[in-house]
C-alpha cells in the first residue's frame, strides 16, 4: 500500500447523471444580527440628536434667521473667501518657484528653499501674523533701489501692511511652505520617462513643464492642494487676532454685544459648511477636468 | 557616402561602473545599423549619448556633420546651452523602450506637440503631417484616443510617428520591441522594416536576431562596454569570428 493517493479515476469519469444537482435548491444569505443591532442603536442616537436641535430651545433658531444674512455676515463672509482666495493664489504661485527651487541642481536654491520650508512650517500661523502685524516695529521704512545701496522709492511700513495685507501676507507665506511640498511631491510623482521623452523631443524647457509635467503632476497635487484651501479657509479664522472684520471676529463681536453665542456660532458654523461644500464641488470638477487619459 | 554618425573613442561611466570603454563607430548616411549584445553591455548608453540624454566623459560624437553638445569656436570646445541641445534633438528621432507617449494628451496631440512647439510650426500643418504619419503606422482612426486606450504595439507605432514628425535625419531605437507582448512585436517591426527600405539613416538597439539579419545593413556586437565585432549581418550572425559572439548568439538564437 502506498501512501500517495492514486488519481479517482472512476469518479472524474463519473456521467452527469451520478452528480448531485444543487441548482433547484433555494440560496440562503447569510444573516447578520450584531449589524442590525448596531443600527438600531445608531439610528436612536441621529433621532434624539434631530430631536435635540429642532426642540432645544437653547439653539435660538430665530436668532440664528436674523443674522444668518445680515449685512454684517454677508461683509464678513466676502472678507473670509478674499482671505482665502488670495491666501491660496499667492501661496501656491510661491510654493511653486519654492517647490523647483528645491527640485533644482543648484545647492543654494535648494537649501534656501528647504530652509523657507523649514522654518515656516516650524513657526505657529498665530505667531507668524503676529509678527507681520508688528512689522512696523522691525521695519519703520522699505526702500526699493540696489540692495545695500541708495534706494529710489521708500514707503512708510505703517502705511504699507495695513491689517488686512498683514493678514493675507502672513496666510500666503505660510500656506507656500506646505504647497511647496505639495508641487514637489507631485512632480515627483510624474516618470521619468516622461521628461526624458520631451526633451527627446526637443521641446523648450518651460513649455516642457507647463505642457508635460504639471499637468500629470496636478493629479497627485490636486487631492492635497483641496484639503490645504479648505483647511487654509477655515484657518482664516485664526486672522481674528487682529481685529479683522472676518466671519468668526464678526461674529464674536455680535454676540459680545447681544450674548447670543450659541446661534451666532450656529450662523458662523453653517457659512463654513456652505462655503467647503462649495470648495468640495469644485475639486470634483477640477480633478476631473485633470484625469483626461488615465484610467483610475 | 557621408558619415551621418561619427563615434570616436567615447568613454562614459557611472561612478565607477565604466559603461563605455572607447567606442568608435560611423554610420552611413541611409544605413540601418542594428546593435545587439547582452544586458549591461553599455548599447542603451551608446544610444543615448547620440542624443545627448547622456553626457559623454570623453571622446565625441557628431551627427550629420556638428558635434552634439559642443560647439567649436577656434581651438575650443563650448558646451551647448540647454536650448541649443533641444534644438540640435529635434534633428535626431528617439524610441523608447517603454514608448513614453504622454498620457494626458491624445494620440494626434502627442505627435504634433514637438513640431508646434519646438519646430515652430503652424498648428494646421502639423496636425495634417500628424494624420498623414497615422495613416502611415495604420492607426489613422486613433487619433483622438488616449495612448491607455491602445495596446502596447499601437503605443509604440504611435511613439514612432511621434519621433517621425520632427522629420528627423536619423532615428535611434532602444530596445523598441522588449516592453511588448510576443504577438505584437510583428506590427512594430513592419513599421521599422518600411522605413529601413525608405532609406532613413536609423540604430537599432534590439534583442530580435531575426530583424537584424533582415534589415541591417551593419551589425554591431557590443560587449563590457566595447565593440566586439561589426559587418555584414552575414558577417557577424552567421561567421562570428569572436568567441564573445559566438557564446551570445548560441544562446539568442
Amino acid at each position: 500500500m502506498s501512501l500517495t493517493s492514486d488519481p479517482p479515476v472512476g469518479k472524474a469519469a463519473a456521467s452527469d447523471a451520478e452528480r448531485e444537482d444543487y441548482s433547484a435548491l433555494k440560496v440562503v444569505p447569510v444573516r447578520h444580527p450584531w449589524r442590525w443591532a448596531a443600527v438600531v442603536v445608531t439610528a436612536v442616537l441621529v433621532a434624539q440628536f434631530a430631536h435635540g436641535l429642532i426642540t432645544n430651545s437653547g439653539w435660538e433658531w430665530d436668532v440664528f434667521a436674523d443674522f444668518f444674512t445680515t449685512r454684517t455676515i454677508l461683509k464678513a463672509v466676502w472678507i473670509t473667501i478674499q482671505l482665502t482666495f488670495y491666501g491660496t493664489a499667492l501661496g501656491f504661485a510661491l510654493g511653486i518657484v519654492l517647490a523647483f527651487m528645491r527640485l533644482s541642481q543648484s545647492p543654494f536654491l535648494k537649501s534656501v528653499a528647504f530652509t523657507y520650508i523649514w522654518a515656516f512650517r516650524s513657526i505657529p500661523l498665530i505667531v507668524q501674523l503676529l509678527f507681520w502685524f508688528n512689522l512696523t516695529y522691525l521695519y519703520k521704512r522699505l526702500d526699493f533701489g540696489i540692495p545695500f545701496g541708495p534706494g529710489f522709492f521708500s514707503f512708510d511700513t505703517a502705511g504699507l501692511v495695513g491689517a488686512m495685507s498683514a493678514a493675507v501676507l502672513g496666510l500666503a507665506l505660510h500656506q507656500a511652505a506646505y504647497a511647496a511640498e505639495i508641487v514637489r511631491g507631485g512632480v515627483l510623482a510624474v516618470d521619468g520617462g516622461q521628461l526624458e521623452a520631451a526633451a527627446a523631443l526637443g521641446i523648450p524647457r518651460l513649455r516642457q513643464l507647463r505642457r508635460i509635467v504639471l499637468p500629470q503632476a496636478m493629479r497627485s497635487i490636486l487631492p492635497n492642494a483641496a484639503n490645504e484651501v479648505i483647511s487654509l479657509f477655515k484657518g482664516t479664522s485664526i486672522v481674528s487676532v487682529m481685529a479683522i472684520g472676518e466671519l468668526f471676529y464678526q461674529v464674536q463681536v455680535i454676540y459680545g454685544r447681544n450674548g447670543r453665542v450659541v446661534p451666532l456660532l450656529m450662523v458662523a458654523t453653517v457659512w463654513y459648511i456652505i462655503l467647503t461644500t462649495v470648495l468640495s464641488i469644485a475639486q470634483y470638477y477640477v480633478e476631473r477636468h485633470f484625469s483626461r487619459g488615465a484610467t483610475r | 557616402m557621408t558619415a551621418m554618425v561619427d563615434i570616436r573613442s567615447v568613454h562614459k561611466s557611472f561612478g565607477s561602473l565604466q559603461v563605455l570603454r572607447g567606442i568608435d563607430l560611423e554610420v552611413r548616411s541611409g544605413e540601418v545599423a542594428v546593435v545587439l549584445g547582452p544586458s549591461g553591455s553599455g548599447k542603451s548608453t551608446l544610444l543615448r549619448a547620440i542624443n545627448h540624454l547622456e553626457k559623454v566623459d570623453s571622446g565625441w560624437i557628431s551627427v550629420g556633420g556638428s558635434l552634439v553638445g559642443y560647439r567649436r569656436q577656434g581651438d575650443r570646445l563650448y558646451e551647448l546651452r540647454e536650448r541649443e541641445i533641444l534644438r540640435q534633438r529635434t534633428r535626431i528621432g528617439f524610441v523608447f523602450q517603454n514608448f513614453n507617449l504622454f498620457p494626458h494628451l491624445t494620440v494626434l496631440e502627442n505627435i504634433v506637440e514637438a513640431p508646434i512647439s519646438a519646430l515652430r510650426r503652424p498648428r494646421k500643418e502639423a496636425v495634417r503631417a500628424a494624420e498623414a504619419l497615422l495613416d502611415r503606422v495604420g492607426l489613422a482612426d486613433k487619433a483622438a484616443s488616449y495612448p491607455r486606450q491602445l495596446s502596447g504595439g499601437q503605443q509604440q507605432r504611435v511613439a514612432i510617428a511621434r519621433a517621425l514628425a520632427l522629420e528627423p535625419e536619423l532615428l535611434l531605437f532602444d530596445e523598441p520591441t522588449s516592453a511588448l507582448d510576443p504577438e505584437l512585436v510583428g506590427e512594430v517591426l513592419d513599421v521599422i522594416k518600411d522605413l529601413a527600405h525608405q532609406g532613413t539613416t536609423m540604430i537599432v538597439v534590439t534583442h530580435e536576431i531575426g530583424f537584424a539579419r533582415e534589415v541591417a545593413d551593419t551589425v554591431v556586437f557590443m560587449d563590457d562596454g566595447r565593440i566586439v565585432e561589426r559587418g555584414t549581418p552575414a558577417e557577424v550572425l552567421d561567421a562570428p569570428s569572436h568567441e564573445r559572439t559566438k557564446a551570445f548568439l548560441s544562446k539568442v538564437l
